[in-house]
């Protein structure tokens, strides 16, 4: 490398916890058990320095697969919180214990063809929606942010579509289902609203049909075939030739001079 | 909101600001900083690029790919005995029976046990933590099919094959472009909620390599959304495909004619073995990213320790591609909380650009992605262009908030949603004031060869997704890899299933391959006396790796 002095070089250490001499510690409790953290660790990889190595209760490590939901409190105070254990930084007197599986209900057997309105499809699947009492925990609880008796409150009232929509960030830590008095298992009812909405609620994509069609006709395995046995100069002259579709240009808009190939 | 910043930072954004009405007048103008030529990109490649320097590589010394250079992290599992190697185990009668054991519950699992299940056979998926929890579910960006009439398949080979310097197992890509409409009508089908415009037709953009816009997306939760759905499609599928949780696979059974029969599983929970034996095997089980290759920061899940390229490669497989691996141009560099996390291309797609310390523009935003990560490392560790945090982390800035100038205000938050929460978490809000990135351990291009029926070298045994290698050659474009899942695994579950409706019927499984490879790890000279697969990676400190007395735990 060219220029690089020791004061460009990055620091190294993968996703160990080494910290700085001057880390200010912590007392958090794991379940129970006191143990002294470096602060500003979130709480995954605040166990992790205490000693955990995880079986359950850790996945993506980036607060999108829903495996490390984590309910606390901090000493002295009433409210009990939630928090994903990946996005959550520790604070003193932290009290917390992961749920990294709640028992939930899912629905057998979505059929995506059936000729039922979306609506009563997800009463009769769903019928503990109704139980509903509009509490507001789920909404309290979740790490997401959403609003989940809002998205119930749309499937009570038949609009698919809008709970669907409304549920879209849902990463299903199933902590929503596991504070609800109803017994109704949030995550499950929006997944399979979502389903039904991409499936039988919005347009198909006409354009996505008909090129299936062509591959399924066969139509590009001889322009594939031409492309494997070209030379590698040729491919190279082809691949620093072709026209880019402009950033700006309308859907279906923009077509390249060349057409013999689509 | 943007307290989550030190005030050097912010005085450091003030520069961001100051330079962004004039690019933001050229971004409306179509003017872009300049691409590189095919020289300058194989300059600053050779030059920044971590596969194409010496350090931290060494050469294999056993197996089919024997000589080959690779990352030390891997070469050391790989020179590693297996746990199995001296057990005595009744395998006679096996614990399961299955046509079909697919090994990973991520994307490319979960769509071999769809469409084997769709073929009427029986199926068994083995996955080592939560099904879904991969690679798969963490997708942002998009994924990629040549659907819109300015395109076609043969527009998107150009690009893989480019993207791939040309490097790529031509037929695999022919097999990825040609199946990718496919995909994304099979998709639509299963309910995806895929971005739309009011009519049905998809919302398509623009990746780094593109020559057309075809990067479809779901917000930017396209992986999750993938995940979610073919989950949940699994489990309307009980009646074919039985899922096992917290069960990964330790080795690959053999039957004595070197053919594939089935795997032993592992309860995390018990340690109690399983023996499943099957008709045909499908390794899906993702990538390598916490290996950390020379200590890089990584974008991927928490089992991803590349347990499938060790198991298959002592069955006998060969792999390919195995030196190249993907750093991610923008992995997040502060706060220290999301360090290594993922900053989807889509940041740039939507028009947001790299800047150096002083807020100026120094590469073009969507280069392939091998070159923009070595530019980005030339301009801070080269050229020392680069802003340091506090913890001595060194990064570029992206600057976001250019997208809602762009485009209008809110667009941001719209469009990516989850990274919007999750900066906000940290006071950072990324609609008014740019992300710090650094380039992040992202993506595993080589792996188990395969042919295009997701075939390995060894009988009996397919694989599909991030563990094969050829399909991306040595570079993989945004967009490419979510399809490469979806197209090799449903073409390992219908190759397995003509294979089968063919006769094909391993004899009784053994685990004589282990003691074999451990007697030729002695005799190269190479047993450290290590054993792999790694299955969970350790971040234990070093005290409590001392307090632990390298004594066996009285409990389990
Ligand atoms: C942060 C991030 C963003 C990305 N963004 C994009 C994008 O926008 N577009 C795109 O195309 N690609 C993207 N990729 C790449 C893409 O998501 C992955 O390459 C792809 O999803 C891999 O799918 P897979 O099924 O092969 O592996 P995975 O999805 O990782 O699944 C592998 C599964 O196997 C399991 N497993 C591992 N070992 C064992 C074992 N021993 N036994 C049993 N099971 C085991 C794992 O637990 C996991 O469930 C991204 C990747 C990351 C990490
Ligand atoms: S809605 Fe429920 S399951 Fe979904 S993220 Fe929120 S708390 Fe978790
Ligand atoms: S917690 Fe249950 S009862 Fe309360 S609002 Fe939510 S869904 Fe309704
Ligand atoms: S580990 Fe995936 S959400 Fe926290």
């Amino acid at each position: 490398m060219t220029k690089s002095t020791q004061d460009n070089k990055p620091i190294m250490v993968g996703d160990r916890t080494i910290p700085p001499p001057d880390a200010r510690f912590i007392t958090i409790s794991i379940m129970g058990q006191p143990y002294e953290v470096p602060e500003t660790l979130t709480i995954l990889k605040a166990m992790e320095y205490a000693g955990y190595q995880f079986k359950r209760g850790c996945g993506c490590r980036g607060g999108i697969c829903g495996a490390c939901g984590t309910f606390y409190r901090i000493e002295g105070d009433h409210t009990l919180r939630t928090g994903l254990a990946c996005q959550t930084v520790v604070e003193p007197g932290m009290i917390l214990a992961q749920v990294p599986f709640f028992p939930s209900n899912r629905a057998p057997d979505l059929d995506l063809d059936t000729k039922t309105p979306a609506d009563e499809q997800i009463a009769t699947l769903y019928p503990e929606i109704f139980r509903c009492v509009g509490c507001g925990t789920c909404t309290r609880t979740c790490p997401m942010d959403i609003d989940v008796m809002g998205y119930i409150a749309y499937f009570k009232r038949g609009d698919i579509k809008g709970g669907a929509e409304k549920s879209f960030d849902c990463i299903m830590c199933g902590l929503c289902a596991s504070r609800c008095p109803a017994n109704i298992s949030q995550f499950n009812v929006a997944m399979t609203a979502r389903r039904i909405t991409g499936a039988r609620l919005t347009p198909r994509s006409e354009v996505t049909a008909a090129r299936a069609e062509q591959v399924r006709s066969g139509r590009y395995e001889p322009m594939l075939a031409e492309l494997c046995e070209m030379s590698a100069e040729d491919l190279k002259t082809l691949y620093v030739e072709r026209e880019r579709e402009p950033d700006l240009a309308k859907p279906g808009e923009w077509m390249p001079k060349d057409q013999t190939k689509l | 909101m943007s307290e989550g910043y030190t005030p050097e930072m912010l005085d450091l954004i003030k520069r961001v600001e100051a330079s962004r009405p004039q690019r933001l007048a050229e971004s409306r103008a179509g003017k872009a900083f300049p691409a590189m030529s095919m020289d300058q990109r194989d300059e600053v490649l050779n030059q920044y690029h971590p596969d194409y320097t010496d350090e931290g590589r060494r050469a294999l010394g056993i197996g089919p790919n024997k000589g080959e250079v690779y990352p030390e992290e891997l070469i050391d599992l790989l020179e590693s005995r297996s746990m199995l190697e001296s057990v005595k185990a009744d395998l006679s009668k096996p614990d399961y029976e299955t046509d079909v054991l697919v090994i990973g519950g991520g994307g490319g699992g979960s769509s071999a046990a769809l469409t084997a299940a769709a073929e009427g056979l029986n199926v068994i998926l083995a996955t080592k933590l939560r099904h879904g929890d991969s690679n798969t579910v963490m997708a942002e960006g998009g994924i990629q099919g040549a659907d819109q009439e300015p395109d076609s398949p043969y527009f998107h080979y150009l690009d893989v094959i480019g993207g791939g310097h040309f490097t790529n197992e031509r037929s695999l890509v022919a097999a990825l472009t040609n199946d990718a409409p496919l995909i994304i009508e099979w998709l639509e089908s299963l309910g995806m909620m895929f971005d739309k415009h009011p009519d049905g037709r998809m919302k398509t953009r623009h990746g780094g390599g593109t020559s057309r816009k075809r990067m479809h997306s779901a917000g930017d939760m396209t992986g999750a959304e993938i995940m979610r759905v073919l989950r949940d499609e699994t489990r309307n599928r009980k009646d074919k495909i039985r899922i096992l949780e917290f069960s990964p696979a330790i080795e690959l059974l053999m039957d004595k004619d070197g053919r594939c029969a089935g795997a032993v599983l592992n309860n995390l929970e018990t340690g109690a073995y399983y023996t499943v034996k099957a008709k045909a095997t499908v390794i899906a089980t993702g990538g390598t990213g916490r290996l950390h290759y020379r200590g890089f920061a990584c974008t991927n899940h928490y089992g991803a320790t590349g347990d499938g390229l060790v198991m298959a490669y002592r069955a006998g497989a060969r792999l390919g591609y195995m030196d190249s691996v993907q750093y991610h141009p923008t992995g997040t560099a502060y706060p220290e909380q999301n360090v290594g996390l993922l900053v989807t291309e889509k940041v740039r797609g939507l028009g947001g650009q790299l800047l150096n310390i002083d807020g100026e523009q120094f590469v073009f935003p969507l280069e392939p992605r091998d070159v923009e990560s070595a530019a980005i490392i030339r301009e801070c560790v080269g050229r020392g262009n680069g802003v340091k945090t506090p913890t001595g982390r060194l990064g570029v800035w992206l600057d976001s908030p250019l997208i809602d100038e762009l485009h209008g205000p809110g667009t941001v938050q719209r469009e990516l949603p989850a990274k919007y929460i999750q900066f906000k978490r940290f006071g950072i809000d990324i609609a008014k004031v740019p992300m710090l990135v650094y380039p992040t351990l992202h993506y595993q291009n080589g792996g188990i060869a395969i042919n295009d029926q997701s075939e390995t070298t060894v009988p009996g045994l397919y694989a599909a997704g991030e563990t094969t290698g050829g399909v991306h050659g040595h570079n993989r474009l945004m967009g490419n890899s979510l399809l490469d899942i979806l197209v090799f695994g449903r073409r390992a579950g219908s190759a397995a299933a003509k294979a089968i409706a063919a006769g094909a019927e391993p004899g009784p499984g053994t685990l004589e391959h282990l003691v074999q490879y451990g007697k030729e790890l002695s005799d190269a000279g190479l047993d450290r006396g290590a054993i792999s697969p790694m299955i969970l990676p350790n971040y234990a400190t070093d005290e409590i790796r001392q307090r632990r007395w390298d004594v066996k735990s009285p409990t389990v």
